[in-house]
This record gives C-alpha cells, sequence and structure tokens, in this order.
C-alpha cells in the first residue's frame, strides 16, 4: 500500500478499510527493502511497532486518533522512552531514554505510531549527514549524493516511502535543507510554537522541533497535533494554535509576497535560480501580488549564527561528562583524566570543532565581543524581518543555494560548509516560520526546494500558499534511484 | 585576530578536549579560517542595539512562565541511574576526587 498520505491513512484506519499493522508491517517491508542502502535509519524495532500497531488497533473505536496508524520517523536527538536516542553520537551509542520527549508524547496520543529513529548529524551539527557517527544517510534521488542535514534521515525516510511523516530538528535549517534535497516539505515552526521538552540541547535560543511531509495538508495536520504550550518547557508560547487545516484552503489572490534581493546574490547556482524564478512567476500567475524587499543584514548571518550557535553547544554539551549517561572511558586516572578521553574519544571532528568555537567565544575577555555583539546583530536581522512584514505577507527565496552536492564533497571543508546555510539560518535568528516546498529539478534531476518564510506564529500563511501552489502546480517527480 | 597553537591548547583545556599533536595543527588552521570569517561581524553598527536572547517572547510572558512550587511526581531513582556508566547504592560514582 502506498503510505504516502497522513490524512488518507488516518482516514482508512478509522473506517476500518486497512489495520494499523497493514500500515505499519508496509512501511516496516519498505524499511527492509530501501534502507541498508539509503541508511535513513539508526534503530528500528519491527516487533515494538507492530505492538504499538496492534495498540491502536485494539483502541481505535474508543479514541479519536487524528494521525490513526501513522507511521512517524522521529530524528535520533528526540528523546524516546526506552527506545535508542543517540543523537548520531558515539557518546549515547546506548542511551535509553527514561522518557519521551512532548512532542512524541503527542505524536503517540494522536496514534501515530514510531516507526524508529532517524539519521541526523553528530548533535545535529552539520548540513549533509555525514557527520553522524554510524553512517552517511544518501539521497534517494542519487545515492552518490546527501540528503542534506541535519534531519538527513528524517527527508530520507519520507522521501522513500519508509515513512508518513518525521520529525527533524532545526537550529539553522536543519530540516528546510535536506527537506529542499530530497523533494519533501519541510516545516521549521516560530521558535517557541512547539515544546522543545526532550529535544536534546544544541542551541536553546535557536533550536526547534520541526516536521517533515510528503503534502501541506499533512504538516498542517502534524502541526495542529504538536503545537501549543507545554509547561515542560518555558520557552514554549501560550500564543494560541489556530486551526491549521481550516486555513489551508483560504484563497491566496492578493497574498502580498516580498522577494528578498540578497537571497539571490552571488553563490546561487544557475540551475536553482531557473527553478526559483519559474516558481516565483507560477506565484504570480495564483494572483499574488511580488515585492521587492531588502534584508541588509544577510550579509551578518552565518558570521552571527557561527558565533550563537557554537557559544550555545559549548554549554550545552558540557553535560557530556561521563558521569550521569553515554559512555565513560576506562581505567581514568582522575577525575580530570575521565572528562578530557570521554569527551575527546566520544564526540567527532565537527561536535569538538563547535565547542572549541564556542568555548574561545564564550572565554574570559571574548565574551562581550563575540557572543555579546553577536546577540545585538541578531536583532538588526529580526529588524530586518519586521520591516519586510509591515508591507509583505510572507517572503519567497531559494532554500539553498545549490541542489544536493556530492557525499565527501565539502566534508573537509567546515567553511564551505557553513557558507551552505546562508538561506535558511535567519529565520531561525528571527525565530519566524519558514517552508520549503518542493519547486522543481535540475537537469540532473536533483529536486530544488522553494522557500516561504513568514512573520512570528503566521505558520498558516505559509501552508495556505504551499496548499496552492502544490494543487496548481503538481510536480511530475523523477523516479527514485534505489 | 590570529590564534595561536598554545591559545588552542588552553581553549582545549577549558573544554575538557583532548587532540593529538596532528589533529592540533589541522584544527588551528581550520580554527584562524573560521575566526577570520567570523571578525566580519565587527564591521556591524550595534550601537544603541539591544542583544536578542529570547526572540519569540510575547508582552505577557511573565503570566505563563511562573507556576506554583508544587511537588510533583519525577524520575524513581532506579530510572535516573539506568543509563550511568558506574553507578552504586543510589548514587553516581566517579574516580576519587580528593
Amino acid at each position: 500500500m502506498d503510505i504516502r498520505e497522513a490524512s488518507t491513512i488516518s482516514d482508512a484506519v478509522r473506517s476500518g478499510q486497512v489495520t494499523a499493522r497493514e500500515v505499519a508491517a508496509a512501511a516496516l517491508q519498505r524499511i527492509e527493502a530501501l534502507d541498508a542502502k539509503l541508511g535513513a535509519f539508526l534503530t528500528v524495532e519491527p516487533e515494538r511497532v507492530l505492538a504499538r500497531a496492534d495498540e491502536i488497533d485494539r483502541t481505535i473505536r474508543e479514541r479519536d486518533y487524528p494521525l490513526a496508524g501513522v507511521p512517524v520517523a522521529v530524528k535520533d536527538n528526540i528523546c524516546t522512552r526506552n527506545l535508542r536516542t543517540t543523537c548520531g553520537s558515539r557518546i549515547l551509542r546506548n542511551y535509553l531514554p527514561p522518557y519521551n520527549a512532548t512532542a512524541v508524547e503527542r505524536l503517540e496520543l494522536a496514534g501515530a505510531i514510531i516507526i524508529g529513529k532517524a539519521n541526523c548529524d553528530e548533535f545535529a551539527m552539520g548540513s549533509s549527514t555525514e557527520n553522524s557517527a554510524f553512517h552517511v544517510a544518501r539521497n534517494p534521488y542519487d545515492p552518490e549524493r546527501v540528503s542534506g542535514g541535519s534531519s538527513g534521515g528524517s527527508a530520507v525516510a519520507v522521501a522513500a516511502g519508509m515513512a508518513t511523516l518525521a520529525l527533524g530538528s532545526e537550529t539553522g535549517g536543519s530540516v528546510r535543507q535536506p527537506a529542499s534535497f530530497c523533494n519533501v516539505l519541510g516545516l521549521k515552526p516560530t521558535y517557541g510554537r512547539i515544546s522543545r521538552y526532550g529535544l536534546v540541547a544544541f542551541a536553546s535560543s535557536l533550536d526547534c522541533v520541526a516536521l517533515i511531509g510528503n503534502n501541506p495538508r499533512d504538516i498542517a495536520l502534524l502541526l495542529g497535533v504538536l503545537a501549543g504550550r507545554d509547561a515542560r518547557d518555558s520557552t514554549s508560547s501560550p500564543v494560541p494554535v489556530p486551526d491549521y487545516a481550516a486555513e489551508l484552503n483560504k484563497p491566496v489572490r492578493g497574498l502580498k509576497l516580498g522577494i528578498p534581493r540578497e537571497f539571490f546574490g552571488e553563490g546561487l547556482d544557475p540551475e536553482v535560480k531557473l527553478a526559483i524564478e519559474a516558481a516565483i512567476g507560477n506565484a504570480h500567475s495564483l494572483g499574488c501580488e511580488l515585492i521587492d524587499v531588502s534584508l541588509p543584514n544577510t550579509r551578518y548571518a552565518i558570521a552571527d549564527y557561527y558565533i550563537i550557535a557554537p557559544a550555545e553547544a559549548s554549554s550545552n554539551l558540557a553535560r557530556y561528562d561521563g558521569v550521569r549517561y553515554g559512555e565513560r572511558v576506562s581505567a581514568p586516572k582522575d577525575l580530570s583524566d575521565m572528562y578530557k578521553r570521554t569527551r575527546s574519544d566520544g564526540f567527532g571532528a565537527e561536535v569538538k570543532r563547535r565547542i572549541m568555537i564556542g568555548t574561545y567565544a564564550l572565554s574570559s575577555g571574548y565574551y562581550e565581543a563575540y557572543y555579546g555583539r553577536a546577540m545585538k546583530v541578531r536583532t538588526l536581522i529580526k529588524r530586518d524581518y519586521d520591516r519586510a512584514f509591515e508591507k509583505v505577507d510572507a517572503l519567497i527565496s531559494p532554500v539553498s543555494p545549490t541542489a544536493a552536492f556530492r557525499i565527501g564533497e565539502k566534508i573537509s571543508d567546515p567553511l564551505s560548509m557553513y557558507l551552505s546555510d546562508i538561506y535558511t539560518v535567519t529565520a531561525n535568528l528571527a525565530g519566524i516560520p519558514a517552508l520549503s516546498l518542493p519547486c522543481g529539478f535540475t537537469s540532473a534531476a536533483l529536486p530544488v526546494g522553494l522557500q516561504v518564510l513568514a512573520n512570528q506564529f503566521q505558520e498558516a500563511v505559509l501552508l495556505r500558499f504551499a496548499e496552492a501552489y502544490a494543487q496548481s502546480f503538481p510536480l511530475a517527480s523523477p523516479p527514485l534511484q534505489v | 585576530m590570529s590564534i595561536s597553537r598554545d591559545e588552542v591548547l588552553k581553549i582545549a583545556d577549558l573544554a575538557k578536549l583532548h587532540f593529538s599533536e596532528e589533529e592540533l595543527d589541522a584544527f588551528t588552521v581550520q580554527f584562524q579560517r573560521i575566526l577570520d570569517y567570523i571578525e566580519q561581524l565587527k564591521e556591524a553598527d550595534v550601537e544603541e542595539v539591544e542583544p536578542t536572547s529570547h526572540v519569540s517572547l510575547t508582552a505577557d510572558f511573565e503570566r505563563h512562565i511562573f507556576r506554583e512550587d508544587e511537588v510533583k511526581p519525577s524520575l524513581p531513582v532506579e530510572e535516573s541511574l539506568a543509563n550511568a556508566p558506574d553507578a552504586g547504592s543510589g548514587h553516581f560514582r566517579v574516580p576519587k576526587v580528593i
């Protein structure tokens, strides 16, 4: 059976046309057939999945499950009770969380099935999933290319039909970029829209739980399940959650779309540019009004991000000390030796690099010049967006300057990898929601994503635009290369 | 700003990380390149600009971030210790400190 649409599966399971067990079995079969080649998952426990499906089938008549029997892949930096959660790191290779993340708890209450834990860059640090301590997650449109990152496994799982929906996380574009590389939708919600209780902390002023799916309706459904205040996360927002599904079919004629000129400059691949320009033309033909806007402080975005995120990471990752959880080296000489060797063995190169940058930026004498200044530049970036949203309802741009790059192409040059985040990081710095929407392919049949950004808590505008766009301009996707 | 190998060693010590001699050389070069790039932040005019730490705080946040200090159930000791590399008698066990 085709498991590409969550709403179809949920309706079919609720009406008794299929059982949750049949859906789960289909997803597991697909994983069994494809994942040895793609590497989207780090942990899949078939017996546990089927037992969970049976539980849904048993309770289906008593409960109102909006995601009845829907298979969801969960990024491996989101805690799942008694299900291995590694963060893609050797240091947590045997970690069994004693609790569920709030997002996972809400998924289960909604009748979803956690099909497996999705591969990712170690502690979500990376743009290619090559930083996973276990294996790379390959792009289903060209397995010699990256899936993107850090939520690469989540994007591949949905793109290759091994899961219907996926949870990822975003700190600087970690869902939108892999979604654009793999021809699926990726939504980074407003900072605080979804509880982060149980999302393993990377950079606390930026981290968000983020969503992946095959169509705008499914993203709306999933967001409705996950969004809302949670007493266990003090940064989760009390702003009321709208009925996203009801917002989907509102008209887009007259919607004012800003085109930020800084997102179309040097470095943008000509084929990606062509696909985005065609998509902008499509938006115009839907009756949207196109308006030129400027976000001048975008030029500081990467530098700003690569101070703030590593600084917060260096602090958050201090907890991996070999005492309460995670690995510990054998026969340490003393406490300091235990800390140093445990962390040096347990962390990969990119994580160490960011801890070092962050420690430097926060060290005595440098704090004001780096982190202090970066927080002020962040205000400037946020103000650019505030000004733009006085004039427009949403902004459209590319997600990434290139389509999926080759495995190994950028891994030895960290700065070039960082620069590929240029169009995504500002949404994280400004805390605004942003969506990656499939909009075309390069001549080598690699997917290209269109980015749509809206003001804080205006996810509904993004979903409304995406629904109108997807309905009017359905994509003929090339076959998967698996 | 240029960074020396000795400074990198000092930061590694603060971060409780250890690098081999070889790693240290490669790392110092990469570190320098990243710092050179980050330097451009100094060009931004941030005079009289307030820093942003919580980017989506609503005006009435104080109503929501405080709660009554009530005792609620928390993780049992055994579950809290279950992932520890070394534990005993209801405690985490670490190498001798004093």
